[in-house]
């Protein structure tokens, strides 16, 4: 049985302010795969992130994510991705069901993707009425993620995705990853607590000075 | 989760957006509470400064565009603000959506906005500096408002999305904006002052004017669907 892969990078550079914050890095991920990234503080990660998901072009090498080729179009590959970084994509003013509906708007989701995406985070009830500002940051992190189970995002691209959360909003989140994961979607995402991403992941890849290495 | 998600139209995002801004501003009352007392307070100035009828109605076009266009700056700067501030504006990127649709979603969020407050100016004008106008003076009023808050929409929208990432945004987007401006002002006083039949002027003067004004907003219109898309995402 051959395993699709679900992201292809060979000697992938990416310039991000004159400087070569990718150098060389070649790695790929297969489908239904739980990958972290590990690594300092400006060694990439977030960088690789934003490449992965269309959002920096790719310099020199090859780049292949969900079968688009990232240095011809940038823009395909973007629908299909979800994109997590330290901010949450939220709409402060707006409550969190019309944060969810506008989503599903733009991606032509029905209500009904976005009742299960709010059940699925714990979200429904008077929770979806609360405005955005007013949540604790493990709700505002719960109702992004859920904003990706809305998109329906074959990739999901978390940035420190544990970050600001309590106990209880991790155990939720690593649950959430896991049932992402089975339902069909591949993760990869970047964390310094490793102890409890390493745990979370399938496999881990270490980013350092550019490149991409086997953990 | 492997089920794709059906391709949404322009019309479709853009009415998502436009909904959006409107749902935001309507919530946080910016405009109603900050911008409309802001270009209030300019009329009121002027009135004090220049402190004479004639001159008052003669110049109060030209004073209703410019409360407009200094309002617009702080409009243009919360549309963005309210995008960027959680970096809702990078996820809507990475929605692979058609973002020509955003920049018209935002485009006439801003305008409606813009007559809400015009309206509201020109009243100042009626009670403070007491011009008058004809019927057939106000369907050209009308038509002025309307042409020239689009053609404000769609070049605010524009300059707020290339300046929305960068450092001192504040006193860039004015910067930028008050030379790209410019005709809207002349032509939109030069409407308004027909209109009012300021200093003489015929209300037939004003429909030339206003042709300027659907030219700009075409113009605009135009280039900044196409050149918007690009702007943000580099």
């Amino acid at each position: 049985m051959t395993v699709e892969k679900v992201l292809e990078f060979s000697d992938v550079v990416i310039v991000y302010d004159n400087f070569p914050a990718v150098a060389g890095a070649t790695f790929s991920v297969n489908a239904g795969e739980i990958v972290l990234l590990q690594g300092a503080n400006g060694a990439g990660k977030t960088t690789l992130l934003r490449a992965c998901a269309g959002l920096l072009p790719i310099a020199r090498g090859s780049a292949n994510v969900l079968g688009c080729d990232l240095r011809l179009d940038r823009l395909a590959v973007r629908s299909r991705v979800g994109l997590l970084g330290h901010a949450n994509g939220l709409f402060q003013d707006l409550t969190v069901l019309e944060n969810m509906l506008f989503w599903s708007r733009l991606v032509g989701a029905t209500r009904n993707d976005v009742d299960q995406a709010m059940d699925a985070m714990g979200l429904s009830g008077r929770l979806s009425e609360t405005q955005v500002a007013k949540l604790s940051a493990g709700q505002r992190r719960r109702c992004a993620l859920a904003s990706l189970i809305v998109r329906r995002a074959q990739l999901w691209l978390l940035d420190e995705p544990h970050a600001g959360l309590d106990a209880q909003g991790r155990d939720e989140l690593d649950r959430t990853l896991r049932a992402a994961r089975d339902a069909g979607a591949t993760v990869i995402f970047a964390s310094h607590e490793i102890e409890r991403a390493s745990a979370l992941a399938t496999r881990s890849l270490v980013v350092a000075s550019g490149t991409v290495k086997p953990a | 989760m492997k089920k794709t998600v059906k391709k949404t139209g322009r019309s479709r995002v853009a009415s998502a957006v436009f909904i959006k801004d409107l749902r935001i501003e309507a919530r946080s009352r910016v405009v109603t509470n900050q911008v409309l007392p802001f270009a209030g307070l300019i009329m009121v100035m002027f009135a004090f400064a220049l402190d004479n009828d004639d001159v008052l109605q003669r110049v109060a076009g030209g004073l209703i565009w410019l409360a407009t266009i200094f309002s617009l700056f702080i409009i243009v700067q919360r549309s963005f603000a309210i995008d960027t501030s959680d970096s809702a504006l990078d996820s809507l990127r990475v929605a692979g959506i058609d973002l020509s649709a955003v920049f018209l979603g935002k485009s006439i969020a801003l305008s409606l906005q813009l007559i809400a407050l015009d309206v509201v100016l020109i009243a100042a004008a009626f009670l403070l500096y007491q011009v008058q106008v004809s019927v057939i003076g106000l369907v050209l009023l009308v038509t002025c408002v309307i042409c020239a808050t689009t053609g404000l929409g769609f070049v605010g929208t524009l300059y707020g999305g290339l300046t929305a990432g960068t450092n001192g945004r504040e006193t860039l987007l004015p910067l930028l904006l008050l030379p790209v401006v410019a005709p809207v002002l002349i032509a939109a006083t030069r409407a308004t002052e027909a209109a009012f039949g300021s200093g003489g002027a015929a209300i037939s003067e004003g429909w030339a004017w206003v042709g300027l004004l659907a030219i700009f907003a075409a113009v605009f219109g135009v280039g900044g669907s196409l050149a918007f898309g690009p702007l943000i995402d580099e």
